[in-house]
């Protein structure tokens, strides 16, 4: 059974479809880098995966809950980093873990310590004891990710986790996401493309809603599946330092439509 | 269940500190209480060893006041987009309405607590009959979360804190008058005894002016207790549907 299993998932805010029925699934061990021009549906289908949105069509299920009928042990199974690592403002980071440790039932000695841990992975020491609203864009996102990570789960979404990072924080990041990977299934949205070849074994493009690629990475080669919005199913094979001209060849707007 | 309403509750009452919002409302209550009942009371001349003006203002600072504290309940969180935080951690929706309302009742009663200094000069001064005294404090506490929960449910309503703040001022302002002598008076022309009595048993004045007169009688605590469950159950249908998008 894969822990992230997606089925048929869609959304319209009124008329306006934002996912029209994506499908997948993610096993232990894998990483899935999340692709899509914006506006595409990353955040809405992420959205419905962690429970935030009802989907109008279809379900999704971690690790076998489905998290409309059984939200709960769902999202106890879950960390999630929403799109802008939104956080509470007035709070400190230490105020801030110390909450989400008691909300997942982490207490006394074994908060501190999964606190210490996610302050030392993702470098917070130094504010720890700034008000969250201080914070510069990159530590209120490492903020959000040390929430996510925080009671160690096996399912882990993140929206944009390396948005506003200066480069050594992407590098910690992504080596974060390394090694966490094989115990986890992770699903990681993101416009760097070349993150996508250092720290993901799966790709999915999506464009207005539908999958239009989804394929395998190794050894730097990407084998996708395609189904491009305007054209024929298919299969495309690139090199993954390539995935740029892939992602605009599948979702590029002819210049009279755009 | 009732972890989430504890990991809430706090988190809540220490926002409350956190910001100036908390020094601010108090110093402004216990201004507006104290000013009411000395000034405009005439607490001093009125010759009475009791509460019963400074109480008979209460109603009235809550309709501006308690919006002031529940506004934020929810809007504020959709505004930030930690609403999204909220309800992806595994807390039952449920948990996280009453465990926010609690922190904002206990502010509340804290704020009222800080008026203490009233009942001692009253005692100072004469002979209160201090049981009608702690059944008003109850009373005004319970009307208190009335208005509260009035706040929280339009609060889950929009993303907008001003918004927020007026529609809750309407709200509480209809449940408020609609037991005052003068509406009462103007609808007892032409309205049936018995509508009339259904309207103003739906006043918080009504259910507020019973208690202070010393007894608080189960039927007062009831309304009350429904009045804010009710609210509350509406929060939570609120920002449930709010989740439909
Ligand atoms: N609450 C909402 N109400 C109305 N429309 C919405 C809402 N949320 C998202 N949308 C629309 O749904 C579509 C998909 O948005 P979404 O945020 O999922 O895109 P995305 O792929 O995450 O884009 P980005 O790369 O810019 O983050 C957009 O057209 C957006 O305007
Ligand atoms: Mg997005």
């Amino acid at each position: 059974m894969a822990m992230i299993e997606i089925d048929g998932l869609a959304k319209s805010f009124g008329p306006v479809a934002a996912v029209r029925g994506v499908t997948l699934s993610v096993d232990k061990g894998e990483v899935l880098g999340f692709l899509g021009p914006n506006g595409a549906g990353k955040s809405t289908t992420m959205k419905m995966l962690t429970g935030f949105l009802t989907p109008s069509e279809g379900a999704a299920r971690i690790c076998g809950h489905d998290v409309q009928s059984d939200p709960l042990p769902a999202q106890r199974l879950l960390g999630y980093l929403p799109e802008g690592a939104p956080a509470y403002g007035d709070m400190t980071p230490r105020g801030f873990l110390a909450f989400c440790a008691g909300v997942r039932g982490l207490t006394g000695e074994a908060a501190r310590s999964a606190i210490e841990r996610v302050v030392t992975r993702t470098e917070l020491a130094r504010v720890l004891d700034q008000p969250i609203e201080t914070l510069s864009k990159g530590f209120k996102r490492r903020v959000g990710l040390a929430q996510a990570i925080l009671h160690d789960p096996p399912v882990l979404v993140m929206d944009e986790p390396t948005d506003g990072l200066d480069p050594n924080q992407k590098h910690v990041v992504r080596e974060l996401i390394r090694e966490m990977s094989p115990q986890k299934a992770i699903i990681v949205s993101t416009h760097i493309l070349e993150e996508v070849a250092a720290i993901c074994t799966r790709a999915i493009i999506i464009d207005r809603g539908r999958v239009v690629a989804d394929g395998p990475i190794s050894d730097g080669r990407i084998v996708f599946r395609t189904s491009p919005e305007n054209g024929e199913a298919g299969e495309v094979i690139a090199d993954a330092r390539d995935l740029d001209d892939v992602f605009r060849a599948l979702t590029a707007r002819p210049a009279a439509a755009a | 269940m009732l972890k989430g309403v504890s990991a809430v509750f706090k988190r809540e009452l220490a926002a409350y500190f956190a910001t100036p919002l908390a020094t601010v409302f108090l110093v402004i209550f216990l201004f507006a209480m104290g000013a009411f009942t000395f000034y405009m009371g005439g607490f001093f001349t009125n010759g009475q060893a009791n509460l019963g003006v400074f109480f008979s203002f209460h109603p009235w600072l809550y309709l501006f006041l308690i919006p002031a504290i529940s506004m934020r309940l929810w809007a504020e969180e959709r505004k930030s987009g930690t609403i999204e935080l909220l309800l992806t951690l595994p807390i039952p929706l449920a948990s996280a309405v009453l465990g926010k309302f609690l922190a904002a009742w206990a502010f509340a009663g804290l704020a009222l607590a800080l008026t203490f200094p009233i009942w001692i000069t009253v005692n100072y001064l004469g002979h209160p009959d201090n049981g009608v005294i702690l059944a008003s404090y109850i009373g005004s506490w319970l009307m208190a979360g009335g208005y509260l929960a009035i706040g929280s449910a339009v609060s889950a309503g929009t993303g907008n804190q001003v918004i927020a703040f007026v529609v809750s001022v309407v709200i509480s302002f209809l449940f408020t008058i609609a037991g005052a002598p003068l509406v009462i008076d103007a609808l007892s022309g032409w309205m049936p005894v018995e509508l009339l009595g259904t309207i103003s048993s739906f006043s918080f004045l009504t259910h507020f002016n019973a208690i202070m007169a010393g007894v608080i009688d189960l039927r007062d605590l009831v309304f009350f207790g429904t009045l804010i469950a009710f609210f509350l159950f509406v929060t939570a249908v609120l920002v449930d549907l709010r989740k439909a998008g």
